[in-house]
């Protein structure tokens, strides 16, 4: 089994991204260029969903980082959805959810679009 | 019995691929000396961020390097020496003051070193221009936050 892997999937204009394993200095590249492929193809509403990614470092946060001005300046966004409590400790001590929309279930978050 | 005073030493190549076998080393040793979940995953991210840096910066021009990590356990404390031989890490000016400044101003970069000072007791950075960087960070067992 790979430490990281990312999959996609596409519903009507939201695309969501769902995080497994380990996302560090090492894996972040593939966030990145999945991110970037979706940019690319200007999917630009995004949810990240991470109930099965068990740690993240600031090489992955600074994925995030990266990409939201890009994304809000197209019109888009990158919502966090299902975070567990070992991830979430990570966002919230940089201040992160001031900044993202962090929602319990990535359908709350597909609907956040939904409503504009 | 928890074992409260010996030394643990990993010498590893300064490799990406690295940092989940340097996680398990630390989370390991972090475990057998007494810590609970909440700070072995505080220390797990510290030393990453701290391995990542290395990686990163002091070796980044450079084809290859090794990063020596030793933990000194005490009865007062876990403390965490991480050495390389690369370049000097500007780590005073990636010193990030204000966290609500830095997030509404997108900046990338920089996030490790907060995360290394927020996630643990002590750290402190010390060089000695081509001979060799030091990073020292400390867990004490008995503080509670």
């Amino acid at each position: 089994m790979s430490a990281f892997e990312v999959r996609r999937k596409d519903a009507d204009t939201v695309s969501v991204l769902y995080l497994k394993g380990y996302l560090d200095a090492h894996t972040a590249p593939d966030f990145e260029q999945a991110l970037q492929n979706l940019v690319d193809e200007n999917r630009v509403c995004i949810v990240v969903n991470m109930e099965e990614l068990s740690y993240i470092s600031s090489a992955g946060l600074g994925v995030f980082m990266g990409f939201i001005e890009d994304i809000r300046t197209k019109g888009g966004d990158i919502k966090l959805a299902e975070l567990t409590e070992k991830v979430y400790r990570v966002f919230d001590l940089l201040g992160f959810p001031v900044l993202y929309d962090i929602f319990e279930k990535e359908m709350e978050a597909i609907e956040k679009y939904k409503e504009g | 019995m928890v074992t409260r005073n010996a030394e643990y030493k990993l010498h590893i190549p300064s490799q990406t691929d690295n940092l989940e076998l340097i996680r398990n080393f630390v989370s390991g040793v972090a475990k057998k000396v007494g810590f609970g979940n909440e700070d072995i995953n505080k220390i797990e991210l510290a030393l990453d961020e701290a391995c990542t840096n290395v990686i990163e910066h002091a070796y980044r021009d450079l084809d290859k390097g090794d990063i020596d990590i030793a933990i000194k356990v005490d009865y007062q404390k876990f403390v965490i020496l991480v050495t390389d031989k690369g370049k000097s890490f500007p780590f005073k000016e990636l010193e990030i003051p204000d966290m609500k400044q830095y997030l509404a101003e997108l900046r990338v970069g920089g996030l490790g070193v907060y995360l290394m000072k927020s996630l643990m007791d002590e750290v402190e950075y010390h060089s000695e221009p081509g001979v060799k960087n030091e990073v020292r960070m400390v867990k004490y067992f008995l503080n509670k936050d």
